[in-house]
């Protein structure tokens, strides 16, 4: 468990989070936003969660849905925003928009457009460090949909045989855009592939922020101890469509608010207020100031100047 | 600089051996590339030398490894991935063309993937459809990554330090029947610079545009056609990506007629690229015959050694496709 100032910063960048990808889904519903996104809302306590079981060194991989990996990487939400708007002072300078925001000198390796794209990525960074004997790991975070993909069976086989730093995370939203999971897989749990590459598989609830965080801790305890990769699975679920166009014709409203009811950050608001760790009106406080912050994000983003045309031909090789 | 005759196999493993030797991050992974030495014995001995933690053999598994190799480039190691046959390289095209090549652009220039990936392409050794391609255009056509594709021993070793050095993926293009060539290569270390052609033949009357194994059969049709009064220019390109321009335009120039040999399907081959490069050209001006090519008919890569001869270009399809333009009408232009 983390200690108690660090408690209400969880609280915080999850958060962030939320009003981050709730403040861009309202800007492309309004037209001001050039492409597409998609949205981590509901989804809050897992990236929040695992990432807080890191230290300096480690590194994530992140997916298509990556806004909440990069905050809660400690990424800033001033040059993501500037990147959503397509701004030269964005994370990559406005190349890349929400499925490419990436810090890799931080060791934020990357959001991926690619469903498993980032699995051999994560695998490689895993490799560098244990041919450096560095004492790091690597989270891969990717969804439940990319497990029906060749590359995880390739890329845990791999990390398992060569016993690599890796921790697996599998964001088990229920849906690959519209294929439910119980649809794609015969299997109750995505964790119970496991067995078949020789190492351990754990389901959490990945609406519990402790839950995560814990499971991650064991499974980073193992990966520096030399003992190789694990598969987690993180149960948790989407609030807002696929992307911006999705008509949600595939799911009830009334599942969508089953799950809201279990909301993430509600649940480890009321926790923190009865750990005694938020004053009376804290959290309220904290609501207002991440939705404060993130209007501000947007706004300067605004302000910022587009790129240079001739920019578009350049960084094609280093 | 003392050198003697070794193999392009030698040269290549000695360009591995010398940069594993000068830096600890470079490593090299693939299947069959740990005792076995290689399914075509490139890395004969190296698990010897440097152990299989970095010469490493891995399991069937093209997209896991290279994926793995683009994840240590990013880290900053310098992977050599090794693709036991050209073929299955489609086993790891997103790894290639969606992750290694596009991270660099797609994260604003704050990274890069020096990786390279060595794969013996080509045909002419009975290994039918699914084991004889050249399909390195599709990797011409993609931004961010570069392509070599090297004939001679001397050069298989210079391009290869120089790809190991480039901060960029580099696909690095072997060919089963040019390991047993040999050829002078110097014993020291020394770089080719990727994207530099060079003129292997200097002659007046027609230039012939080309590279890998295919430059050996345009030096052989070179030669049967000066018997006959005929000089020709060969260029081998060395590097696909970036093409090298520069080179291809002043032989042009020089001798007003072009005739690319490659062994790549025709349609839509790099040789494609090649003529559309000098017609786009003021250089377009300097020639007095349409180009040709001489390239693999549009099939897949038959078994039967005779129907597998007949789809490839020979040197003597080259002799006859450089007389044929000869004899064809002149352009306006001339």
């Amino acid at each position: 468990m983390q200690d108690n100032r660090d408690r209400v910063e969880l609280l915080r960048q999850m958060l962030l989070s939320r009003y981050f990808d709730e403040k861009v889904n309202d800007l492309y519903a309004e037209g001001k936003v050039h492409g597409t996104a998609h949205f981590y809302v509901g989804q809050e306590s897992v990236a929040v969660g695992a990432i807080a079981a890191l230290k300096e060194g480690d590194v994530i991989t992140s997916t298509h849905r990556g806004h909440g990996h990069a905050i809660a990487f400690g990424l800033d939400v001033d040059r993501m925003a500037a990147e959503l708007l397509g701004k030269a002072a964005g994370y990559c300078h406005g190349k890349g928009g929400s499925m490419h925001i990436a810090d890799v000198g931080a060791g934020m390796l990357g959001a991926n457009g690619i469903v498993g794209g980032s699995m051999g990525i994560a695998c490689g960074a895993g490799w560098a460090f244990k041919r450096r004997n560095q004492d790091n790991a690597a989270l891969c975070f990717f969804g439940e949909g990319a497990a029906n993909e060749g590359i995880f069976h390739e890329t845990l086989n791999l990390a398992a045989i060569w016993k690599l730093p890796v921790i697996f995370l599998c964001e088990n939203n229920q849906y690959g855009m519209s294929m439910s999971v119980k649809k794609a897989t015969a299997i109750e749990n995505i964790s119970d592939r496991a067995v078949a590459y020789g190492m351990p598989g754990v389901t959490a609830d990945g609406t519990d922020l402790d839950e995560v965080h814990e499971a991650t801790q064991k499974a980073l305890e193992r990966a520096r101890a030399g003992e190789g990769p694990t598969l987690l699975e993180a149960v948790t679920y989407r609030y807002l469509g696929h992307s911006k166009s999705d008509a949600n014709l595939y799911r009830t409203r009334e599942e969508i608010q089953t799950w809201r009811k279990r909301d993430p950050i509600q649940r480890f608001a009321v926790k923190l207020e009865e750990e005694g760790l938020l004053k009376e009106n804290e959290w309220r406080e904290l609501d207002e100031e991440a939705k404060q912050r993130i209007e501000e994000a947007f706004e300067k983003a605004q302000q910022q100047p587009e790129p240079e045309p001739e920019s578009a031909l350049e960084d094609v090789y280093a | 600089m003392p050198s003697r005759e070794i193999t392009y196999r030698e040269a290549v493993r000695e360009a591995m051996v010398h940069a594993m030797r000068e830096d600890e991050e470079v490593f090299l992974m693939g299947e069959d590339v740990g005792v076995y030495g290689g399914a075509f014995g490139v890395s004969r001995g190296m698990v010897e030398e440097f152990g299989e933690e970095r010469v490493v053999d891995t399991p069937i598994s093209e997209a896991g490894y290279v994926g793995l190799c683009a994840g240590a480039a990013l880290m900053g190691m310098r992977p050599i991935a090794e693709i036991q046959f050209s073929d299955f390289i489609t086993h790891c095209m997103d790894q290639l063309v969606n992750q290694a090549a596009k991270m660099r652009y797609m994260f604003g220039g704050e990274a890069t993937v020096p990786m390279v990936v060595r794969t013996p392409g080509g045909a002419g050794t009975g290994a039918a459809a699914q084991h004889s391609q050249s399909l390195e255009a599709w990797f011409v056509h993609v931004p961010g990554l570069k392509v070599v594709m090297p004939s001679t021993p001397h050069d298989a070793k210079g391009l290869l330090l120089s790809a190991i050095d480039d901060p960029n993926t580099v696909l690095f293009y072997e060919h089963k029947l040019l390991y047993n060539r040999k050829g002078e290569v110097p014993e020291e270390p020394y770089r080719v610079p990727i994207g530099e052609a060079s003129v292997s033949r200097e002659g007046e009357d027609v230039t012939i545009v080309t590279a890998g194994l295919m430059h050996h059969y345009a030096l052989e049709a070179a030669e049967a056609l000066s018997d006959g009064g005929v000089e020709p220019e060969v260029v081998d390109l060395r590097t696909l990506s970036p093409m090298d321009d520069a080179a291809i335009l002043s032989s042009v120039e020089k001798t007003g007629k072009l005739v690319v040999v490659e062994e790549d399907v025709k349609t839509a081959g790099w040789g494609a690229e090649v003529v559309s490069r000098v017609v786009e050209s003021e250089s377009f001006y300097a020639l007095d015959r349409a180009p040709a090519r001489v390239a693999g008919a549009d099939v897949p890569i038959p078994y039967n050694r005779n129907l597998e001869a007949h789809v490839r270009p020979t040197p003597e399809k080259v002799v006859e496709a450089v007389r044929a333009l000869l004899d064809a009408r002149k352009g306006v232009y001339a």
